[in-house]
């Protein structure tokens, strides 16, 4: 285990305060994606707290790691695992998605210091990963680029460009973490586009493949870290299929397609941030 | 302004003086990266991929991912170059051009040739007469279209010095050099008088200066003055150069390579209308796609040539003159 318990309620604390931070957020904007930004939770939190070098306080410091948001709808959750990083403040996060609020609907690296790049078009973010992790190559660089890739998103064709180049690049300082939580705005990714089986697609790519339980916060990390040294062995990009529930940890949400793109009403809210306690 | 003008009768594409421009550049600049989608060949980035084939990156036929790639290496300072056909690199990766990179205002240069009919026989699936349009519309984007070789060795150089997306357009063919390197200054946003005039102001880029300069000298016999103007920035347009020629002549014709619908010739129409009443026609491709044939064959089909630019002329100084 790679958590003492100490470290583990700590990150499990932080993941609980980003769940109410997206429910609040999407609430207050009434609209939003609260769905895909609760399945990635222990995905980034693992990222930001234990994993990646970064300064808040430089935000472009040449050397840190950087994470490319590939489902940059995830807005609420990035905004707030941002502030908590250090960023920013946050104390105007409620402004999400209104007019002149920095905190855009879908990403933007010029209003938000944090965010590596504006993303929100799905099938953008793994190309730019995969620039980045070229660029950060040719200066010889220890650093790592990591991806938060959606599911949904596989079904754009440039992803798989971007997935073919990393490869035949010898990426091995990228690591993409997809956010397998199985479901897309019209329902269920296999109903309306198969994706299965992702981890032999991956396979013949040419990458290394591992899966995890996304929500268990040790297994992503082992799984993180096995990537750092596998990647620079074999000189290979790595992915981690992360099987999460879309909503995860509001009942009335989890695996409900209704919840992409919906905001909670007030009522809903309430009861959402009741059951986190 | 004439002294900038060379005698030279040689013929050079712009696509080529680019490519040996990106050499020079790679050797002087580390952050410079080239990027292209299976066609270096023809892009003429294959030299500077021979000289430093670390800072090129071939990308294959996938222009999306070229374009995507591209903005990600220009988010950690390298000065990336991405090369393809203009028909792939702006109509097939458009929104990657649009979000990848003018959205995330990234150093990106987009010189993308075998634009326009004279790509020549590969036909109208190759010969785009659109991409000045969807390239201007986009927030952020310089467009810049080299009329000769010297210009695009000096507009090559130029875009690497600036900061910001960039799209350049560069042809197939072999084009008159119509510029002397000594004398000649290139400037992001600036159109350039080239032949002074005081009777009608013809507006050109691109394989059309060298037309619209043949189309001074027939209407020069005539005894009309016309004055020509080479705007090779499309965007930001030089506005205060047009309406100082305009006013000084009173009437425009236009001329480009491309689709009537989008380019330059709508560029002029909507600063005209927008603070004056003036005369003025536009020469272009009249919204239809191209077809196989020799380069000079296609633009005397299309009507891109010296003789319809100087009827052009002609008629728009009469309806100044009937006003």
């Amino acid at each position: 285990m790679p958590f003492d318990e100490k470290k583990l309620k700590e990150l499990k604390d932080i993941c609980k305060d980003l769940r109410k931070s997206i429910l609040k957020m999407t609430h207050a904007s009434a609209s939003g994606h609260p769905g895909g930004s609760l399945s990635a939770v222990e995905l980034l939190t693992v990222l930001y707290f234990a994993v990646m070098n970064y300064d808040p306080k430089n935000p472009n410091w040449s050397e840190r790691d950087r994470l490319v948001i590939s489902k940059g709808h995830s807005t609420p959750l990035a905004y707030s695992i941002l502030a908590k990083a250090g960023y920013f403040k946050g104390d105007d996060l409620l402004t999400f998605r209104q007019l002149g609020s920095p905190y855009q609907g879908h990403t933007d690296r010029l209003k938000v210091p944090g965010i590596e790049v504006s993303t929100g078009s799905l099938g953008h973010g793994t190309p730019n990963a995969v620039g980045m992790a070229l660029g950060c190559r040719l200066d010889k660089l220890k650093n790592r680029i990591y991806l938060l890739q959606s599911d949904g998103e596989l079904q754009e064709g440039s992803t798989w460009e971007a997935i073919m180049s990393a490869s035949h690049y010898r990426l091995g300082n990228l690591t993409a973490i997809l956010d397998r939580n199985r479901i897309q705005l019209d329902g269920w990714t296999e109903e309306t586009m198969t994706l299965e089986p992702i981890n032999k697609r991956y396979e013949a790519f040419g990458w290394h493949v591992q899966e995890v339980d996304g929500h268990d916060l040790d297994q992503i990390y082992d799984a993180i870290i096995k990537t750092q040294s596998i990647g620079l062995k074999e000189n290979k990009p790595c992915v981690i299929i992360a099987h999460t529930i879309k909503g995860k940890g509001i009942s009335f949400m989890e695996d409900n397609v209704k919840w992409h793109g919906v905001a909670p009403n007030d009522e809903e809210l309430k009861k959402a941030l009741q059951e986190l306690g | 302004m004439g002294t900038t003008m060379t005698q030279s009768k040689e013929m050079i594409a712009t696509r080529v003086a680019y490519g040996k421009t990106l050499l020079e550049l790679g050797k002087e600049n580390p952050n410079v990266v080239v990027l292209d989608a299976d066609l270096s060949g023809s892009t003429q980035t294959k030299f500077f991929a021979k000289e430093f084939p670390d800072r090129f990156f071939n990308m294959g036929i996938a222009e999306q991912n070229m374009i995507g790639v591209a903005a990600g290496l220009a988010t950690t300072g390298k000065i990336p170059f991405a090369s393809s056909f203009a028909m792939f690199a702006c109509g097939r990766a458009w929104e990657f051009v649009r979000n990848s990179v003018c959205h995330n205002q990234l150093n990106v240069k987009i010189c993308a040739t075998h634009a326009g009919l004279t790509v020549g026989e590969d036909g109208a699936s190759h010969q785009i007469v659109e991409d000045i349009a969807i390239m201007r519309a986009i927030p952020h984007m310089t467009v810049i279209v080299p009329a000769d070789a010297t210009e695009a060795k000096l507009a090559t150089k130029a875009i690497a010095e600036f900061h910001g997306p960039v799209y350049m357009r560069l042809g197939r063919s072999n084009v008159p050099v119509l510029f002397d390197e000594k004398e000649y200054e290139f400037k992001i946003g600036k159109a350039h008088v080239i032949k002074p005039g005081i009777d009608v102001s013809i507006f050109a880029y691109g394989v059309m200066v060298s037309r619209a300069l043949w189309a001074q000298e027939l209407l020069q016999a005539e005894g009309i003055s016309a004055e020509v103007i080479n705007v090779s920035t499309i965007k930001p347009l030089d506005i205060d150069t047009i309406l100082e020629s305009i006013h000084r002549t009173g009437c425009a014709v236009t001329c480009e390579e491309h689709n009537i619908h989008g380019g330059l010739g709508d560029a002029i129409a909507s600063v005209l209308t927008e603070n004056h009443s003036i005369p003025m026609k536009r020469i272009g491709v009249m919204d239809q796609f191209g077809q196989s044939g020799k380069s000079d064959e296609l633009l005397i089909h299309y009507g891109l040539t010296k003789e319809k630019i100087a009827e052009a002329a002609r008629e728009v100084i009469r309806r100044k003159n009937m006003s």
